[in-house]
């Protein structure tokens, strides 16, 4: 069956609005994706019909908001090709999970004088977790170059090892650049070295299929709110001897198994690292976003989302003075450009006037427009919702820069 | 619906172009540093004052076309005005972007007004008055705009 477009769209209630008086574009799905029909009834059920809290009290809304919240965890394992769900964290996001892998790691695996290896290209919530435990323990972070068309120097990233290197963390896929890193290479480089590895799966997890038992990897990160589903909940995934030996992130009620003010026993995990009311209607929701994503099958996303980037790039390689940022073999519909004497953040407001939303400035990834010499970039992503439309329209938006600007 | 022409008009395309007081002074004594979060934007102002009033001027940093403008613009009015004249200055200015009166006597400054229409754009073009009012407080800490 071919992709049906206008039936996807219409899945999306929030794609249908005007902005500046025009039909909303909507190209900044790398920062927050919009939500399909299923994943607001979902959340909105919760509230009508379910609301209550988890593993509290035998009483009949409990039990269902509990099974519910189970099955979430059950179908995220799934997702990323895991067969124990104990070892799917519901975080409040990508940041959360890393913040919470550093601190476990921080505990019980770092010592004075350890290396990490992080890349260029890192996101600063795969930045500033490492910055702040290097500087409590005295680690130094090591960083893998990135190649002018934007892809990861693998060769440099594995000549980084050493005996002294602890962990390697990197992205799936660049938030800034849209490539995609060839984790499996990498993991498996790591794994030889006997060094555990954490992906930053945010820009990756909704583009990619993943099987993370399969690539081996130590720790898998993502965010719901860029996956179709809701903000605030997010997924780590880590291998279970991790989860055993770190200590809690968090202390609170749902992660234990008995407390006394002289000895506390701590549940196992998942619980141990989810103190408090978790965010249940978020993990709901994230299930249906997951299962949204899984009805339409990477297979159709991949086709489709490749076919509207390379048109885009397509319609813009005739126009002078417009320089395409990121331009590696293995990309997902991600567009960084810059316009010669042109701000991003000018380019954002004209391009807003024609009811196009883009993404303009650092793009959480400082090091990385210091490494391509630009203080910002914008960027327009494309989801399986957007259309040759409008792109079309899109670059039309160009046009205009051109003219306001006198270029 | 807002015209995005009215915040592009062509003085300011010409300031941000080509700035006027573009640069460092070798001779300066007050200076501070801007920064706007949002985008990134970085001014650093160099000011010479001599008994009260602004003999010289100077910025020099990277910003979008309205930041740029508006230095350009400050820079060229408060050059030879008094610390207190271009503070009042300011307030007025302030005024206009954020109030709904049409502007009156602020000369060249008033090219931004239609920059209030786009209210996520106020800052771009306050964030050199705010660096200056920084400046001329002694406040030598980076300022933001939040």
């Amino acid at each position: 069956m071919p992709f049906d477009i206008e039936k996807v769209r219409k899945d999306f209630p929030c794609l249908a609005q005007r902005v500046s008086d025009r039909p909303l574009i909507y190209f900044d799905s790398a920062a927050t994706a919009h939500k399909p029909q299923g994943v607001i009834d979902e959340v909105k059920e919760f509230y009508e019909k379910f609301t209550s809290n988890v593993h509290r009290g035998a009483h009949h809304l409990s039990e269902i908001a509990t099974s519910k919240y189970h099955e979430a965890r059950a179908y995220v394992a799934k997702f990323l090709g895991v067969d124990d769900d104990a070892q799917i964290i519901f975080t409040r996001g990508t940041t959360e999970a890393i913040n919470l892998v550093a601190h476990g790691l921080g505990k019980i695996h770092f010592r004075p004088g350890d290396e990490i290896i992080l890349t260029e290209m890192e996101h600063h919530a795969n930045i500033v977790p490492w910055y702040l435990l290097a500087k409590e323990k005295q680690l130094v972070i090591k960083v893998a170059p990135v190649a002018d068309d934007g892809s990861l120097d693998v060769l440099a990233f594995k000549a980084l090892f050493n005996e002294k290197t602890k962990l390697a963390a990197f992205a799936h896929v660049s938030n800034a650049l849209g490539t995609i890193n060839p984790v499996k290479e990498m993991v498996a480089f790591a794994k030889d070295a006997q060094v555990p590895t954490l992906i930053d799966g945010a820009q990756g997890v909704h583009h990619l299929p993943i099987d993370v038992q399969e690539l081996g990897t130590d720790f898998y990160c993502f965010s719901g709110h860029k996956a179709y589903g809701p903000s605030g909940i997010g997924v780590l995934f880590a291998k279970k001897p991790w989860l055993d030996r770190f200590p809690p992130y968090q202390g609170g009620g749902d992660m234990i198994e008995s407390v006394a003010f002289d000895h506390i026993n701590f549940a196992a995990p998942p619980c141990k690292f989810e103190a408090g009311t978790p965010n249940i209607e978020g993990a709901l929701g994230l299930k249906k976003a997951l299962e949204y994503i899984d009805h339409i099958g990477f297979a159709k996303i991949h086709e489709y989302e490749k076919s509207l980037y390379d048109y885009a790039v397509h319609r813009l390689n005739g126009l002078k003075k417009v320089n395409i940022i990121g331009t590696a073999k293995d990309k997902v519909s991600l567009l960084s450009f810059t316009i010669d004497g042109v701000h991003p953040h000018d380019v954002s407001s004209i391009f807003n006037h024609y009811g196009i939303a883009i993404r303009a400035g650092h793009l959480c990834a400082q090091p990385l427009m210091k490494r391509f010499g630009v203080s910002a970039l914008s960027r327009a992503s494309f989801a399986f919702y957007n259309t040759y439309d409008e792109i079309d329209h899109f670059v039309a938006a160009f046009k205009r820069v051109f003219e306001v600007f006198k270029l | 619906m807002n015209d995005i022409l009215d915040m592009y008009q062509e003085l300011i395309i010409d300031h941000s172009r080509s700035p006027k007081n573009f640069g460092e002074l070798l001779v300066k004594s007050h200076y501070a540093r801007g920064h706007n979060q949002l985008c990134g934007d970085i001014i650093d102002l160099d000011i010479l004052i001599n008994e009260g009033t602004i003999v010289n001027v100077a910025f020099s940093g990277d910003g979008c076309a309205i930041s740029k403008a508006s230095a350009s613009l400050m820079t060229d009015s408060i050059k030879g005005k008094t610390v207190k004249e271009a503070s009042e200055l300011f307030d007025a200015f302030h005024k206009m972007l954020t109030g709904k009166e049409p502007a009156m006597g602020l000369g060249k400054l008033e090219s931004l007004q239609g920059v209030r229409q786009f209210p996520v754009r106020v800052k771009c073009a306050t964030l050199c008055w705010h660096t200056l009012s920084a400046a001329l407080t002694k406040n030598t800490d980076q300022v933001t705009t939040e």
